[in-house]
């Protein structure tokens, strides 16, 4: 393999992996924004504060992931993004009104907390059912007859369910007393609804689209593959035994819950990559026939090769410094 | 004028970038103002710098999350409204945008996390280091967005292969002619706004009777950066425009009002431009000085508007944004010299105490600095007008196909939520000015300027 063909597949990875650490960080954050309502006043407060530090950094992870789009497959990131026109302005002004109420709600007079709180939760929600309905979109090859959409319909309803656990997850590690109770409460609610809604999209997710049928189900690979729901059903039932033996989250095991569903954000993920590679708009353009010019991709190889390392350094430093249990944020 | 989806999607983009603007002008500036108020607060120990770095971090917060919101949009308006662009451009476009994501999307938010809620977790020195990364990251975001801005403007190190641009020299791309002049007047241009925004709202806190310790340190701060910032401004933008006339003649001819070519133009002050009868109506002239400012000779030739034909952009918004800009910035530097003729015999006192009038001035002008940062980007994004990168392509052969109902929707929802939040944003801020103390969300866990967290 040559160099010009090497580097779209490297482009591909980080675009990727990009999108994957936006999903499970950002993923979070907008499932406690889903999960704020429950609370009671001081309890939102403590949510929000659990993920106060952190929101604008894993933001820029969608960014940086539909920022390789742009860079490295151009002609890609028109075609997709102008296929999902409505719903990427839905997540968008979701995306808007989520990070400014992170802010207003604080800030602006305090008879106006009530109407931020909604804001942020309707941010999240407009988010994330529009992540899903892309996501879905995306994988029927922007179908949009009436199977299509009901499959888009489908992961736009489950992916925020997913979120909903992850967040519940964060807040069982971040938070303590009535607040992880209820936390635990929550994650135990939503744990078989996703399962169903993610056990439904995996099995119609072929059925949808014969390329990913022959993928999966032909021989030898079936039993390569084998592992990858396996063991998602088993981090599904690591959560689900967690969740339901309280005292095993007061004896410290509650980020088991955050950590499983990750696992499961992470395996999806890679089932979703290899049913779609080599293409990256399904059914029409692979990645090479997507790529930018080489000479191009270098130069940001090079600013991905020294940047890249850095910033994971201080992500990973931002969370050590933010360590345990989360408490009212201030600025003093 | 048919309302079509290149029409809605220019005035979707120049209503998103215009909303996005307005706030890293005042971060990339503000993040250094939160600097020097650290470093001052760290040197004499004083509480007030203490009050004002803690107050502005606030105003800092706020402006950034909606930088941050509203730029998000824009990476994705790219691919949604100027799928062409990125098409033709890509290869030159796609590196500049990376690197900011890189090297400062990334530092940026990550010590924002630091700088606002790390007291108490991270030493005073690590805290301080981030406060001058978050400062640096808002800089180095500025330096790449407009290399990529002025290479549209003034396209250099690169050949068209197929229709598509190539990279040849990135030196060249980067450093193109017009860079370094839109850099340097960007960057002084957030300093005023900042400046005047701080000013502006220390001085509504003294006539509100809201002032603290750190009202006098900030205003005291902003007035001197002011008057220091404005003529330096005033000369760099005479560059700039000598910059332009050499590489965007057309973008000159409009913001003058010059229609024909001619040596020893007069320069118009003020006017009705015509473009269908090619005149300026009552126009107020100053005979010869046009050529004089803008080639430094008497009878220095200026090219006008029929030397382009076709190719030259819509002559009467370039022509009225610009004398705003200027209008707006002599103002900005008569004000800057007013308030430190005022608070230069103050300078060793604890407290200023400034005349009605100038406090009244000083308030009506807090957001002075969007009115000419504004003004002064639709004279150069429109007057690089028809062409999206600068005599080589056409912004008309950009645009998408999506129909102009999906566009007018989206144009719609952007508008209001805009307009929502930019009324949210002023009455915020002017909460905040008028209740320095913090309230009861907020309230610290600890005793005020203590370790809280």
């Amino acid at each position: 393999m040559t160099w010009a063909e090497f580097l779209p597949l490297i482009f591909m990875t980080v675009m990727g992996l990009a999108l994957l650490a936006y999903v499970v960080l950002d993923g979070y954050d907008l499932g406690v924004g889903l999960l704020l309502p429950l609370g009671n006043d001081v309890q939102k407060d403590t949510m929000i504060s659990s993920i106060g530090p952190f929101w604008d950094a894993n933001e820029t992870w969608l960014v940086l992931g539909v920022g390789v789009l742009l860079i490295a497959f151009p002609k890609a990131h028109g075609m997709v993004l102008q296929a999902l026109y409505l719903p990427a302005a839905l997540m968008i002004v979701g995306l808007i009104l989520r990070g400014v109420a992170f802010d207003f709600r604080v800030k602006a007079p305090t008879k106006y907390l009530p109407f931020w709180n909604r804001a942020f939760f309707t941010g999240s929600l407009a988010a994330s059912a529009a992540q899903g309905w892309m996501l879905g979109s995306y994988i029927t090859g922007f179908d949009s007859g009436p199977l299509g959409l009901l499959f888009s319909l489908g992961i736009a309803i489950t992916l925020p369910a997913a979120y909903l656990l992850l967040g519940a997850g964060w807040l069982i590690m971040k938070t303590e007393g009535e607040l992880q109770h209820r936390a635990v409460h929550w994650a135990r609610r939503a744990l078989w609804p996703m399962g169903v809604a993610l056990l439904a999209i995996s099995a119609a997710t072929p059925l949808v689209n014969q390329a990913v049928f022959d993928k999966w189900f032909g021989l030898p690979q079936i039993f390569a593959l084998l592992p990858v729901p396996l063991i998602c059903a088993a981090a599904f039932f690591a959560v689900h035994w967690v969740v339901t033996r309280p005292q095993l989250i007061d004896a410290g095991y509650g980020w088991l819950v955050f950590v499983n569903t990750v696992l499961i954000f992470v395996l999806a993920f890679f089932g979703l990559a290899y049913s779609i590679f080599p293409d990256i708009v399904i059914g029409r353009l692979t990645l090479w026939e997507a790529a930018a010019a080489t000479s191009s991709l270098t130069v940001i190889f090079i600013g991905v090769a020294i940047t890249l390392p850095v910033i994971i350094v201080y992500t990973i430093y931002l969370y050590r410094v933010f360590w345990g249990k989360a408490h009212p944020l201030t600025y003093n | 004028m048919d309302l079509d989806t290149l029409l809605l999607s220019r005035i979707q983009f120049a209503a998103n970038i215009s909303f996005h603007i307005l706030f890293p002008t005042i971060t990339i500036a503000l993040g250094w103002f939160l600097l020097f108020f650290r470093i001052r607060f760290v040197q004499t120990r004083e509480h007030a710098w203490e009050e004002a770095y803690y107050f502005w971090t606030k105003v800092f917060a706020l402006s950034f999350a909606l930088g941050v919101v509203s730029g998000v949009t824009m990476s994705f308006q790219f691919g949604t409204n100027w799928p062409g662009f990125m098409e033709k451009t890509g290869n030159i476009s796609g590196p500049l945008l990376g690197y900011e994501v890189l090297t400062a999307f990334f530092l940026e938010a990550s010590f924002l996390g630091i700088m606002l809620f790390g007291r108490g977790r991270v030493s005073e020195r690590v805290h301080l280091i981030a406060t001058f990364l978050v400062a640096l990251g808002t800089t180095f975001s500025a330096f790449w967005i407009l290399s990529l801005n002025s290479w549209m403007q003034t396209p250099a190190g690169a050949e068209i292969v197929n229709g598509e641009f190539m990279p040849v020299d990135w030196f060249a791309i980067v450093f193109n002619p017009s860079f370094p002049y839109r850099l340097a007047h960007k960057l002084l241009a957030s300093g005023l706004t900042a400046s005047f925004l701080i000013a502006g709202l220390c001085a509504w806190q003294l006539i509100k009777g809201s002032a603290t310790g750190g009202t006098h340190k900030a205003l005291r701060t902003a007035v001197f950066a002011a008057v220091l910032i404005a003529p330096v401004q005033i000369f760099v933008g005479d560059l700039h425009g000598l910059n332009t006339l050499k590489h965007q003649p057309a973008k000159i001819a409009a913001v003058e009002g010059i229609w024909e070519t001619e040596r020893g133009a007069a320069l118009t002050l003020i006017g009705i431009p015509d473009e269908a009868a090619g005149t300026t109506h009552y126009a107020i002239k100053v005979p010869k000085l046009g050529s004089l400012i803008l080639t430094h000779e008497w009878e220095g030739e200026i090219k006008g508007l029929s030397e382009f034909p076709n190719a030259h952009p819509p002559v009467a918004p370039v022509f009225y944004a610009f004398r705003v800009m200027v209008g707006v910035g002599t103002l900005m530097l008569l004000v800057a010299l007013w308030s430190v003729w005022k608070v230069w015999p103050q300078r060793a006192s604890p407290r200023i105490a400034l005349p009605r009038p100038l406090l009244w001035t000083l308030a009506a002008m807090t957001f002075s600095g969007w009115l000419a940062t504004l003004a002064g980007w639709y004279v150069t994004e429109i007057g690089r007008q028809p062409f999206i990168v600068y005599g080589l392509l056409r912004t008309a052969d950009v645009v998408t196909p999506i129909a102009p109902a999906n566009v007018a929707i989206t144009l719609t929802a952007y508008l209001v939520v805009y307009g929502l939040l930019l009324i949210t944003y002023v009455g915020v801020l002017k909460y905040m000015a008028e209740n320095p103390v913090k309230h009861a969300p907020e309230a610290p866990s600890g005793e005020l300027g203590k370790a809280g967290a």
